[in-house]
C-alpha cells in the first residue's frame, strides 16, 4: 500500500513539475493552496508570531521558483519545500533575536504530567479512583454528514491554532500532512519522546473541540 | 489492573504501536471489559480520521497575488 501511495506520489509530483517548468498558473496556485496553510502552521513553530510566519512562507515560495530550475527531484517536491521554509523560518527567527531552539521549546511543552483530558472526568479517590466519573459519548451513532461538516472541520482547525506552537507544528506535520514520526523529529529536532507526548496532548486537544462540537449539536437536535 | 486513567494516557503510544508487548497486553485487557475506554478510543481514532482529511486553501489574497506575480516573472525568464 505505502509503496503504491509512493509511486502514485512520485507520478503526481513529475506532473506537477512539468506543469510548472511550462509555465502553468493554475498548477503553481493549485501548489501554493495546497501547502500554504501547514507550512505557515509550521513555521510559527520557529517565529511565533503568524504575520512573520506568512512572511517566511512568502519568502520560501519565492526561493522555490529561484531553485526549481535546478530542482533534480533527488528528494521529494515536499520534502525540498519544507527544507527551504526551515531555513527561511531559522534565518528569520535569528534575525529577530528570538530563536529559542525548537528541542528546548518542545522539551517545555512536553513537561508536567497532563492525561490530554480533565482530571474531573475520573474518580479521584476511593473504590472507582481513575476510572471514568462521566459518560464517554459514543461516536458510531453520530449522523456521518456531521463527521464530516464544515464546520466540524472549523472547529477541528480552530483547536489546532490555539494549541501551544510546537503541539501545533508536530500535529500539522504528523496527521494533517502525514509524515512519519522519524521525519518530524528530524525535521524540528525534537526527541522522539518529546514528540509522542506533543502528538498526544495535541490529539487530545483536537478530540476535546471535536467532543464539545458534537455535544452542542446534539443539545441542539 | 490499568485504571481509566492510565488508559487515555497511554493511548497515543498505544495506536502508534509504542508498547511493549505487556503494556499492550495489559491495554487491551482494560479496553475489553470497558466500553467508555472502548469510546474514548474510537473518538481518538476518528479524530485523526478527521485530521487527515482537513485539506485547507486558504491562503491570504496578497500573498498569493504577489506569488502569481513572481511566477509569471519567473515563467517569463525561464
Amino acid at each position: 500500500m505505502v509503496g503504491s501511495r509512493t509511486v502514485a506520489t512520485e507520478r503526481t509530483e513529475e506532473h506537477i513539475l512539468a506543469k510548472l517548468r511550462e509555465g502553468n498558473e493554475e498548477a503553481f496556485s493549485a501548489l501554493v493552496r495546497r501547502h500554504t496553510p501547514s507550512m505557515t502552521r509550521v513555521a510559527m513553530a520557529f517565529v511565533s508570531r503568524r504575520a512573520v510566519a506568512e512572511e517566511v512562507v512568502q519568502e520560501t515560495w519565492l526561493n522555490v521558483l529561484r531553485g526549481l530550475g535546478g530542482f533534480e527531484a533527488k528528494s521529494s517536491l515536499r520534502t525540498w519545500i519544507y527544507a527551504i521554509l526551515g531555513n527561511c523560518a531559522r534565518r528569520r527567527a535569528e534575525q529577530e533575536q528570538r530563536f529559542v531552539p525548537l528541542t528546548e521549546l518542545a522539551a517545555d511543552e512536553a513537561s508536567g504530567d497532563e492525561l490530554g483530558v480533565s482530571r474531573d472526568r475520573f474518580f479521584d479517590g476511593g473504590r472507582w479512583a481513575g476510572m471514568w466519573s462521566s459518560a464517554v459519548p459514543r461516536w458510531d451513532d453520530v449522523p456521518e454528514e456531521r463527521l464530516v461538516s464544515a464546520e466540524l472541520r472549523r472547529a477541528l482547525l480552530e483547536a489546532i491554532n490555539a494549541l501551544p506552537r510546537m503541539q501545533r507544528a508536530v500535529i500539522t506535520l504528523r496527521d494533517i500532512e502525514g509524515w512519519p514520526s522519524g521525519e518530524v523529529c528530524e525535521y524540528l529536532g525534537v526527541t522522539d519522546g518529546n514528540q509522542r507526548v506533543l502528538l498526544h496532548r495535541a490529539r487530545a486537544a483536537a478530540r476535546a473541540a471535536l467532543e464539545q462540537y458534537l455535544d452542542e449539536g446534539a443539545e441542539r437536535c | 489492573m490499568l485504571t481509566c486513567a492510565d488508559v487515555v494516557r497511554l493511548i497515543t503510544d498505544y495506536t502508534e504501536g509504542r508498547l511493549t508487548p505487556a503494556e499492550r497486553r495489559r491495554f487491551e485487557e482494560h479496553i475489553s471489559i470497558c466500553p467508555p475506554c472502548r469510546s474514548f478510543l474510537d473518538q481518538m481514532r476518528k479524530t485523526v480520521e478527521r485530521l487527515g482529511e482537513l485539506r485547507e486553501e486558504d491562503v491570504p489574497p496578497a500573498m498569493e497575488q504577489h506569488l502569481l506575480d513572481a511566477f509569471r516573472d519567473w515563467s517569463r525568464n525561464e
